[in-house]
């Protein structure tokens, strides 16, 4: 399933500049680690030790946060956008 | 003596990875919130209670525990505000001890004095001309107000539909006021493009949070300071980002570190929300780690951030704590105000409605107990949301100036 991951400004050095990257995968999870294997480091920098998506990095599919899915286990159906979106900090 | 603060740097919250003491809040390894690091010992090895108390009567005399130098700073006075025992509302709700920090009487009417004092006093430590920050309408107010106390230009954004008082009481010192056709969550997205657009410009509560995030720990350095350097059982604060319950959990664990309690304090932190924007008590309620965005509605403007940037950290203090997170209806809130004022005396905002309600109810659920040593945060003044209450609170009666028109309309002959 080609889907096409969007790239936040932050994360650019590691795709060569790329805003968009097209990968494989059948879940946000396989997309992402497809990622990383087309561009070695975007693992270290989404995910903590234990696997999980950074608490302060937002992975959207299409409008909805995937915390609100099926976590890294939902399925895309392809075409799909993923996008990651690094949380705005800041606020009151 | 060491002078001046004890500040090593800046480390991520999430990471760990440290950073210098600059204009930086985000981590740009894991996009996580940088906080303040100081040399405790140094600071327990100078700080003392007869030191405090020889300080000023602002948020100034804990400066050893803050992240900008008191020489020099930016200060209308915020702070050292009453902390009010409340045995009328104590005994309504069935609380044997009450207390009331008293948070609407800082300079603009609002606890934001306290954070807004310590950011642009680092803010203009480090070179910055202009004070900037997205706003739910206190911290309009405070920004606009410290920024022409120090003559530094200012630009508040805030939400168009804000209350009419929040707007004039920013616009009148004179620095820009962009008001946005959007809610908070909206402002403050825009806001986080401005700072990286804008560098040369303080953004209180982005480029420079990691230093106006700290000035919220002087709530808990006044409260324990003001019950004799003991801290209480049991806190009660207001929640929109979570900024300051978290900070106020951090500044009773401080005073412990650097030696200014005898014990270590195990303070209970609950937290309040209005049933229009509770997403962090949506959170607590059902167990959930992570925080659901809301659309903000109801009156409780100043604390309708959806989308609480803070509100994770939050909810780790309120149930590491043994606290609770309740949300309370417009009503409610109306109520809370009204009876926080008929019982002691004190107007506050919405914020306090929402404060006071959710302290009645946490009192009703159990989960404050009756001899408990509470303490309720007032963080903003009623002025500012006249519009909450003004259909409820006119004259009794209206009548003619004579004597016999007054006797037959007042009928209170057993007041004496
Ligand atoms: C009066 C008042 N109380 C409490 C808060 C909540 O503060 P925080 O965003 O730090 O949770 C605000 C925020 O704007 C406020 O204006
Ligand atoms: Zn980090």
């Amino acid at each position: 399933m080609s889907v096409k991951v969007r790239i936040p400004t932050q994360l650019r050095s590691l795709s060569g500049g790329a805003g968009e990257v097209e990968v494989e995968g059948g879940t946000v999870g396989e997309a992402l680690k497809a990622l990383d294997v087309a561009h070695p480091g975007f693992t270290e920098r989404l995910f903590d030790e234990n696997g999980n998506v950074r608490r302060f990095v937002n992975v959207f599919l299409g409008e909805e946060d995937i915390r609100f899915l099926e976590g890294l286990g939902t399925p895309v159906p392809a075409g799909a956008l993923i996008s990651v979106v690094p949380a705005v900090a800041g606020g009151s | 003596m060491r002078e001046g603060p004890f500040v090593e740097g800046l480390r991520c919250r999430e990471c760990g990875r440290t950073y210098p003491a600059e204009a930086l809040h985000v981590c740009e390894w894991c996009f996580g919130p940088l906080e303040v690091v100081y040399d405790y010992e140094a600071i327990a090895s100078t700080v003392s209670r007869e030191r405090i108390a020889a300080g000023p009567k602002t948020i100034w005399r804990y400066a050893d525990l803050l992240p900008a130098s008191a020489h020099g700073a930016v200060d209308l006075g915020a702070g050292l505000t009453p902390l009010l025992r409340a045995d009328r509302l104590g005994a309504e709700l069935g609380l044997s001890e009450l207390w009331l920090k008293n948070d609407t009487v800082n300079p603009t009417g609002s606890f934001k004095d306290r954070v807004v004092s310590v950011a642009l006093t680092r803010a203009r430590e480090l070179g910055f001309k202009v004070a900037a920050c997205a706003s739910t309408g206190n911290l309009a107010n405070s920004v606009a107000a410290h920024a022409a106390r120090a003559g530094m230009r200012s630009v508040v954004c805030i939400p168009a539909n804000l209350e009419t008082a929040k707007i004039v009481t920013t616009a009148v010192f004179g620095g820009l006021v962009v008001a946005l056709t959007g809610n908070y969550d909206d402002v403050n997205r825009l806001c986080a493009e401005l700072a990286s657009e804008h560098p040369t410009w303080a953004f209180v509560n982005v480029n420079v949070r990691s230093y106006y995030a700290e000035g919220s720990k002087t709530l808990a350095f006044e409260v324990a300071e003001q019950l004799g350097w003991r801290a209480p059982d049991h806190v009660v604060v207001p929640i929109a980002s979570g900024c300051q319950l978290t900070k106020v959990a951090k500044g009773f664990r401080e005073l412990y570190k650097v030696g200014l309690l005898d014990g270590e304090p195990h303070v209970r932190i609950s937290g309040a929300q209005a049933a229009g924007c509770s997403p962090v008590a949506d959170a607590f309620e059902s167990g959930a780690d992570i925080i659901r965005p809301v659309k903000p509605t109801g009156i409780a403007k100043s604390l309708a951030i959806g989308n609480p940037a803070d509100g994770g950290y939050a909810l780790d203090e309120v149930r590491r704590s043994g606290g609770a997170v309740a949300a309370v209806t417009d009503s409610e809130i109306v109520d809370g105000i009204r009876l926080l004022a008929r019982t002691e005396g004190v107007f506050a905002e919405t914020a306090g409605g929402v404060t006071i309600a959710v302290l009645a109810k946490l009192v009703r659920a159990g989960v404050v107990k009756p001899k408990e040593r509470v303490v309720a945060f007032i963080t903003g003044n009623g002025l500012k949301t006249l519009d909450a209450v003004a259909a409820d609170c006119g004259p009794t009666v209206t009548v003619s100036p004579d004597l016999d028109s007054f006797q037959a309309a007042v009928n209170v002959t057993d007041w004496q």
